[in-house]
């Protein structure tokens, strides 16, 4: 299997390599609370990254400061850097609302806004970013998301039915494909498949293979197994004494899940707490 | 399918087997053929060419740890897995037998012949054929043409049989053919071994499909 990136400058000291994230020294805060310490990582494009950790360990907090989303919080802020294709997303002059049309996300619970129909869901990104254009080209943009989130062929008899109607998995890459519509370049995925059933949930890790392809992936999930099934690179968070989480190991999958070089990260993985 | 991924890597893996499989059948002929030719070259290539089949198993068994580590595999997709860790032991093994015969015939080197090489090949011919058989059985899942490979391993045991007897008679009737016969006598046992090994990776090959060992050797 050597599909593995190049993790093992998981200090981000290399900022021409091949990543297309890195972050340098990010620390997260919610008012003077410290939730996320000095993460240093460097994403290699094309790649699935897996976050792990114990709950409350800051991996949600993580991944919404690599789109901006951490600060919308009140009181929350941001240090360090978190370059995007060599440019600091938090550079002065950079727009929030931009990083976010190339760094998408996808929520633990499906959310389809409620009162749009399926294809308005998908293409509703763009309305919100104002690329909005023709209604045919809309069509267009919104068969092709759903076929990319391979869900086309389940909806394309009610594309005018509303969002919800769906079910949970079906919801679930609704969502995929309403991230899809505004070309990002980079998806967020937090705990994506934690509201569905198991046959949904293999149905969202082979997307997010095919997905690899064309984008890359971050994904913070609560279920080892599945960080060990879908993702070349594994981060393991921990809170440390100050409650702050921290970055304990950070790697090649296929090493984390088989050869661990920290202890704490063998006990996780092992079952030992968490 | 679900789980592509998964699947696709299951199927390199047994591709990975495969290729080791032929490694080791090329070793098995050319050491035979480096005996038999008394081609002392052939014979330090085989030698030369085990460290190659060495790390393809280790590399195989690399990503049989990896699957089980990220995978979880389950019932066949499990067996399957175990099967090949198993099962890359025995090639490599074999792969050993062919370099011990390899370093036979460097032994021999130009020594007066004690007979034309006769047994021997046909001995190393069955193996060959049967590995082969032994992984297309194993490829394809079929439990009834794995089981008649490990009754074709009783043509291995008596050519052995013959083999031993009539290096025996020579040794008996002439003390000075001792060190000669002997050491065809370690090429056959080693061929022998080699039967052996290609029979476990058919009991292997049988718990694949059937879920249970189904063991042979001791029936015999
Ligand atoms: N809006 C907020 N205001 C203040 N503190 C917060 C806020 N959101 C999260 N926190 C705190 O930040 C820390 C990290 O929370 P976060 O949600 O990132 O953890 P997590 O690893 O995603 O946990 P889980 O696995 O349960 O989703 C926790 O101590 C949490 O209480
Ligand atoms: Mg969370």
């Amino acid at each position: 299997m050597d599909t593995c990136p190049q993790t093992e400058n998981a200090q981000g000291q290399n900022p021409n390599g091949n990543h297309i994230l890195i972050t340098k020294n990010l620390n997260a805060y919610y008012g003077s609370f410290l939730a996320v310490r000095d993460v240093n990582m460097a994403i290699a494009p094309n790649s699935i990254t897996a976050i792990i950790g114990p709950s409350g360990c800051g991996k949600s907090t993580l991944i919404r400061c690599f789109n901006r989303m951490h600060e919308v919080a009140h009181g929350a802020r941001v240090t360090g850097q978190l370059l995007l294709d060599g440019e600091d997303i938090y550079g002065t002059g950079i727009d929030p609302v931009s990083v976010r049309t190339r760094i998408g996300m996808v929520f633990q619970k499906p959310n389809p806004f409620p009162t749009m129909s399926v294809i308005d869901n998908v293409v509703a990104g763009l309305k919100l970013s104002r690329i909005w254009s023709r209604r045919r080209k809309m069509e267009e943009i919104a068969e092709r998301c759903l076929r990319q989130a391979a869900l086309w062929d389940e909806v394309k008899d009610k594309l005018k039915q509303s969002g919800t109607s769906l079910s949970g998995g079906q919801q679930q890459r609704l969502c995929i494909a309403r991230a899809l519509a505004v070309k990002p370049e980079v998806i967020l995925m937090d705990e994506p498949c934690s509201a569905l059933d198991p046959i949904a949930t293999l149905k969202i890790e082979d997307l997010m293979h095919t997905l690899a392809k064309d984008f890359t992936i971050v994904i913070v999930t609560h279920n080892m197994q599945q960080a060990g099934r879908v993702s070349d690179a594994t981060a393991f968070m921990m809170m440390g004494d100050d409650r702050a989480g921290q970055l304990v190991e950070y790697g090649a999958t296929k090493q984390i899940f088989t050869n661990p070089k920290d202890k704490r990260t063998e006990d996780y993985i092992s079952g030992l707490f968490g | 399918m679900p789980r592509t991924h998964f699947k696709h890597y299951l199927q390199s893996m047994q591709e990975e087997l495969l290729v080791l499989g032929s490694m080791v059948e090329k070793a098995l002929a050319r050491s035979m053929e480096a005996l038999v030719n008394r081609d002392i070259a052939l014979a330090e290539q085989v030698i030369a060419d085990d460290k190659l089949i060495d790390k393809k198993r280790y590399d195989i068994e690399e990503t049989c740890i990896e699957l089980i580590a990220t995978q979880q595999p389950l019932a066949r997709d499990l067996r399957l897995i175990v099967a090949v860790l198993s099962i890359v032991v025995d090639m490599e093994r074999i792969g050993d037998y062919a370099e011990g015969n390899a370093k036979i015939a460097i032994m021999i080197g130009d020594e007066p012949p004690l007979k034309p090489l006769v047994d021997l090949p046909r001995m190393s011919k069955k193996a060959g054929e049967m590995l082969r058989a032994a992984l297309d059985a194993f490829i394809r899942r079929d439990a009834d043409a794995a089981r008649q490979v490990v009754i074709e391993d009783d043509e291995i045991d008596n050519l052995y049989d013959q083999v031993f007897r009539e290096l025996l008679t020579y040794m008996a009737a002439d003390p000075a053919t001792i060190n000669r016969a002997t050491r065809l006598i370690w090429t056959a046992h080693n061929l022998e071994r080699a039967g052996d090994r290609i029979t476990n990776i058919c009991e292997r090959t049988i718990f694949v499909i059937v879920g249970r060992a189904e063991k042979y050797r001791g029936l015999k």
